[in-house]
């Protein structure tokens, strides 16, 4: 038998990624990914709060500067915002797409019901609700300012502790960040499996680097509203 | 043994289905899954009851067509197919919930018995090397290396029972495609339709609506055959090498 001759095989790149489950999970894994990177220089600029309003507030400065002299003011900021932007959309998309067709391939629940896989691997989909609905609240505190109670531009710090200095800024935060903290330790291995890194012998690397990194960031990111509520940072 | 079952009945395809429960008695621990049942059905038929469908063809855990639902597990509680499972891993009074393969890409047919067919037509798609057939070539006109051989070997013991599509809360065939996907990969056979295999057979397993990999890990878990997780990582990895080579 002859090989099939294909000449029908030229749609984009794009394409090609969105029309395939395979596909589309790289295009989560990846945008994962890029948030995960993100979340990693974010919690360590959260952390400079623990050395006083002036070194948080000039980071806080620095990253309307940042990229210059090349760049204007705020215009490095603003590509970082809008990649930010964009991996959030192609995450939120791609898992609304594939959880969808996933709840549609298996209609039919058993009758026997057992404990199916892990916690976190369980609340991918409502942890990344939580993070969505997070995010929306989150810039909402202290980028904008609308719903902060002190809301003072430039004053990132006092802006910080006038959120934990609330009950609701601070349960808010710490559910959230418990949810990151499951999501990135199935997500990081997980995106390792989807983009074709994992195998046997590496599996175990791959999930301590997972737990690893979830631990870090969930403990990074709490350390600050746990500091405003003991006192420690005021 | 005397054990109380809890079976899936529906009479055909498009009717509405039910648990029904039944005892049956004189069961031997030494029994396998499959005896058990024409015990069962024994005295349905005598008692003139219509018998409780199921698959089976081989009974030696070799063809795949058994499948099973086991008290919430493909194939039951132990790593094997439901022809191969006997009764002594069950207890003397148990009851025991038996369903079938659930997954919109497995409409149930009836009872027990579910239609597989989406699994060939993934097959179809590329699960093949296109040689030509007759006599049996010369056995070392083209060496494959061990490790390689190993490889191959090990998917190609997947028997497509469909225990990790039932498995999967996705109702996703990853798995099984990644088992005949990596098993024709590493042979030197099948290089030459490395790219349109894996880009095929994907594409077919979207077209048949299972569902997509989560990476929960069921599967593995499920498979009589021992079909390592990993195997879904080198499909995938084999997916994005072809997509990309793919467009030039
Ligand atoms: C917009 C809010 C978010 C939603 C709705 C969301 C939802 C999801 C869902 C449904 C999955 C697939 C889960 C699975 O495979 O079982 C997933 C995977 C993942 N998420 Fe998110 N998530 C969100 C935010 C985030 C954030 C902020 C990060 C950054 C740390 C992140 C990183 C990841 C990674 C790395 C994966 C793995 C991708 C893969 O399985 O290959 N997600 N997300
Ligand atoms: S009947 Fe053949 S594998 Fe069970």
């Amino acid at each position: 038998m002859a090989l099939a001759t294909r000449t029908d095989r030229h749609p984009s790149l794009v394409r090609v990624f969105w029309a395939s489950t395979v596909g589309k999970k790289a295009v989560m894994a990846v945008s994962g990914l890029i948030m995960l990177g993100y979340l990693v220089a974010h919690v360590m600029g959260n952390l400079k709060i623990f050395f006083g309003p002036e070194e948080f507030n000039a980071y806080g400065h620095w990253l309307r500067t940042m990229g210059g002299p090349v760049l204007h003011e705020k215009w490095a900021l603003w590509l970082v915002r809008v990649a930010l932007l964009a991996a959030v959309l192609a995450h939120g998309v791609s898992a609304y797409q594939l959880s969808r067709r996933d709840l549609r391939a298996r209609p039919v629940r058993y009758v026997h019901r057992r404990r199916r896989t892990s916690y976190a691997t369980r609340t991918m989909r409502w942890g990344g609700v939580i993070l969505a609905l997070f995010i929306v609240w989150h810039l909402l505190d202290l980028t904008t300012l609308t719903v902060n109670p002190r809301g003072q531009e430039g004053h990132p710090y006092e802006n910080v502790v006038a959120t934990f200095s609330t009950w609701y800024g601070d349960v808010i935060y710490l559910v959230a960040m418990l949810a990151v903290g499951l999501h990135v330790r199935h997500g990081f291995w997980s995106a390792a499996q989807t983009l074709g890194a994992g195998n046997a012998a590496r599996d175990r690397t791959l999930k301590v680097l997972a737990n690893g990194l979830a631990l870090v960031l969930t403990a990074g990111f709490v350390s600050v509203p746990v500091a405003v509520m003991t006192g420690v940072v005021s | 043994m005397r054990l109380t079952l809890r079976v899936w009945r529906q009479p055909g395809a498009d009717a509405p289905g039910a648990m029904a429960t039944y005892e049956v008695e004189d069961i031997s621990p030494d029994m396998s899954f499959l005896e058990m049942l024409d015990t069962l059905n024994e005295a349905l038929i005598l008692g003139g009851e219509e018998p409780v469908a199921f698959d089976h063809d081989c009974r030696e855990g070799i063809c795949g067509a058994c499948g099973l639902v086991i008290n919430g597990e493909a194939h039951g509680p132990e790593r094997t197919t439901s022809c191969q499972l006997h009764m002594r891993s069950f207890r003397d009074g148990d009851t025991i919930d038996v369903e079938p393969w659930r997954a919109s890409a497995f409409p149930v047919v009836r009872d027990l018995v579910v239609d597989r067919s989406a699994f060939d037509r993934i097959i179809q798609a590329g699960g093949y090397v296109s040689a030509p057939t007759g006599s049996a070539p010369e056995a070392h006109a083209t060496p494959v290396p061990k490790a390689d051989a190993d490889s191959a070997f090990e998917h190609a013991e997947c028997i497509g029972c469909g225990a990790c599509v039932a498995a999967c809360p996705n109702g996703a065939a990853m798995l099984f495609t990644s088992a005949k996907i990596n098993h024709l990969r590493v042979l030197p056979q099948g290089v030459p339709e490395r790219e349109t295999r894996v880009l095929d057979m994907v594409a077919a397993m979207d077209a048949e609506g299972f569902g997509g990999c989560t990476l929960a890990g069921e599967c593995a878990t499920a498979c009589p055959k021992g079909i390592p997780l990993p195997s879904i990582a080198a499909m995938n990895k084999e997916w994005l090498r072809a997509a990309r080579k793919a467009r030039r």
